[in-house]
């Protein structure tokens, strides 16, 4: 069966942004980008799928710049085995991202799509619940394990209390949580073969979507600051200070 | 013009993050309380007893028994017609739901908000936690998501709204609830909790958490967790405090043996008074610490357990 994975272009996990100072935004220029965490697990999942014969083909999908293509490829030295670039310079927000995968998907008519369960820029969580609504499909998200049998996956999802697991009809869609599994690192020669496959180019509106906002973004200001606190030398000092100073126990 | 909110409930208690979610509704509007599941009679009640709810809407089927996304979707958008936002909190059920009705409505969601300004303009983190941003919805109905940790919640007690049944939206019947491994703990949840002690991979496994057991129970303490400690084994999923776990801001959080990377502080830097034990002296997490204390955990904690029993 065929997979679709969506992967997004992000801000590195290790960077820490800086507002701009005109309120704008955060400061992009110059920053470290790389492939949403999540969705490297997502692809790492489709990958395991496929080496245990249950995909047949894994087709990795970004919107965005342009640049997104290195993020694909990156999705591809892992063990993806075509792209698609959407491409777009306005920062699409989940609303149009599902509309337009909506659309690649009555297309591609793949069985599962995987998706991270949030982009840790705009901190969502919302793109594959909103695919699963726009296409009619069941939902498993924050996943933590997924086996596909006949035309059911059974997925286990990580839950405020614990686990809960479902089983869901295929079609569907799972969205990837952080014990899924951990992701391999692309080897070389799987680079060199990734320059290879093929990535097709297209625009939202080839795909019949207006990426237009409904949020506006008014002002991006920094959090209130913490101001580092004092040391204390000793367990007893601690308690003292916890107990008469700050007044917590 | 009326405001839903969808409350989480588990044997007739509701969930204080709702309680949280309500006060956010109240600056909206009227708010009517959603309260779905299999015999919910009682915590219908408990809902109707929350101070700012009008009215009650309960939904008693047993497709809503597990709160699986597609039915209680369906709902909400049969509902969504007579109201001017659709709330949640940010838990699990509203995570997995809320976006799902938007892209029912055709509107963008608002996940995880941390102020409302007006009807149409909220704040929200992004980056972790590292800016928030400032937005204006131009959708007709609001489908939002609540950061329960950024509002204080209503009382439990002092309202006395009506009740009214709401009608079954029927179940789609596309996923299937199989079972669920929840923890049992004797403990405060960890989003409700006055104070919570966490560990990290310095605690090293897991038979070494149960070092915060007896402080724990002594300052009534929610037990948490970093993702490595979580990644390891040591504690179950449940306990990752953080960007992409739970956030939590009681009046003391402790952490013992954690780092302090990015992720982690977006859990927890709101809380009141934070402490850390941490053998690295250099540790970012005491850049966020009140009260810092470099010093070894396997020493540090039986010495805190002794002198929290004194006195
Ligand atoms: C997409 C993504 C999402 C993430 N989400 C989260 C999240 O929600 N929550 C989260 O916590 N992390 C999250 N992380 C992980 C995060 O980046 C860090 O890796 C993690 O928080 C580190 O956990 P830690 O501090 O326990 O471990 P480490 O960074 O290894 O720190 C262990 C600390 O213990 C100290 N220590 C060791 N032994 C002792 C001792 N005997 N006595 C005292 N101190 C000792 C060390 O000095 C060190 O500071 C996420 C990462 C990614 C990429
Ligand atoms: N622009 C995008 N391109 C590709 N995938 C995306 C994009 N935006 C979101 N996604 C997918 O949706 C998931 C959740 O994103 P979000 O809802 O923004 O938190 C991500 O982990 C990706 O799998």
């Amino acid at each position: 069966m065929k997979l679709l994975v969506p992967v997004k272009r992000v801000v590195d996990y290790n960077v820490k942004v800086r507002v701009k100072s005109d309120q704008s935004g955060v400061e992009l220029t110059g920053v470290k980008m790389a492939m949403n965490p999540f969705d490297e697990i997502a692809i790492e999942e489709a990958v395991r799928l496929k080496e245990r014969g249950i995909a047949t083909e894994i087709v990795a999908i970004s919107i965005g710049v342009a640049a997104c293509q290195e993020t694909l490829r990156t999705a591809l030295a892992m063990g993806a085995d075509r792209g698609i670039l959407v491409e777009t310079d306005a920062a699409p927000e989940p609303l149009a991202v599902a509309k337009m995968l909506r659309a690649i998907a009555d297309r591609e008519q793949p069985r599962l799509i995987i998706l991270g369960k949030q982009a840790i820029d705009d901190d969502m969580n919302a793109t594959g619940q909103m695919l699963a609504a726009l296409l009619g499909w069941p939902q498993g998200t924050f996943a933590s394990k997924v086996t596909i049998e006949g035309d059911t996956a059974t997925v286990t999802r990580e839950v405020d209390g614990g686990l809960e697991t479902v089983a869901l009809s295929l079609p569907a869609i799972v969205t990837a949580d952080l014990r899924l599994n951990e992701p391999r690192y692309a080897s070389l020669p799987n680079i060199m073969k990734a320059r290879k496959k093929p990535i097709e180019t297209m625009k939202p509106a080839d795909l019949g979507v207006d990426p237009a906002p409904r949020l506006t973004t008014l002002k991006v200001v920094e959090p209130a600051k913490r101001v580092a606190g004092k040391k204390v030398g000793s367990v007893a000092e601690l308690v003292e200070k916890l107990r008469g100073e700050a007044k917590v126990i | 013009m009326s405001v839903l909110v969808l409350i989480d409930h588990e044997h007739g208690l509701l969930k204080q993050p709702s309680r949280s979610a309500v006060a956010a509704a109240t600056k909206l509007g009227d708010v009517h309380a959603l309260v779905v599941g299999q015999s919910v009679g009682p915590a219908a009640e408990a809902a109707a007893r929350l101070p700012g709810v009008s009215k009650v809407l309960k939904a008693d089927a047993a497709g809503y028994e597990h709160a699986l996304a597609e039915p209680l979707a369906a709902l909400l958008v049969a509902l969504a017609p007579g109201y001017t936002h659709l709330l949640s909190a940010s838990t699990a059920t509203g995570k997995n739901v809320m976006p799902r009705v938007a892209a029912l409505l055709d509107v963008q969601p608002i996940s995880d908000i941390a102020g409302v300004e007006d009807a149409d303009t909220f704040v929200r983190p992004i980056y972790a936690g590292n800016a928030m941003a400032t937005v204006r919805s131009s959708d007709k109905i609001k489908v939002i998501t609540v950061r329960a940790a950024s509002f204080d919640p209503v009382a439990a007690e002092g309202g006395s709204a009506t009740i009214e049944d709401a009608a079954d939206a029927g179940n789609t019947g596309s996923s299937r609830f199989v079972s669920a491994e929840l923890s049992k703990s004797e403990r405060p949840e960890l989003t409700a909790a006055r104070v919570v002690i966490s560990g990290g991979r310095g605690m090293q496994n897991g038979e070494n958490f149960h070092l915060l057991d007896p402080i724990a129970d002594r300052l009534g303490a929610a037990v948490g967790a970093s993702r490595a400690a979580v990644d390891a084994g040591y504690v179950p999923n449940d306990y990752q405090v953080g960007q992409t776990g739970k956030i939590v801001a009681p009046e003391l959080y402790m952490a013992i043996g954690i780092s302090g990377a990015i992720q982690h502080l977006a859990g927890m830097k709101d809380s009141k008074v934070i402490v850390a034990i941490n053998k690295d002296e250099d540790a970012p997490i005491f850049q966020v610490a009140d009260y810092g204390l470099v010093a070894d955990l396997f020493t540090a904690l039986p010495d805190l357990k002794a002198e929290l029993e004194r006195a």
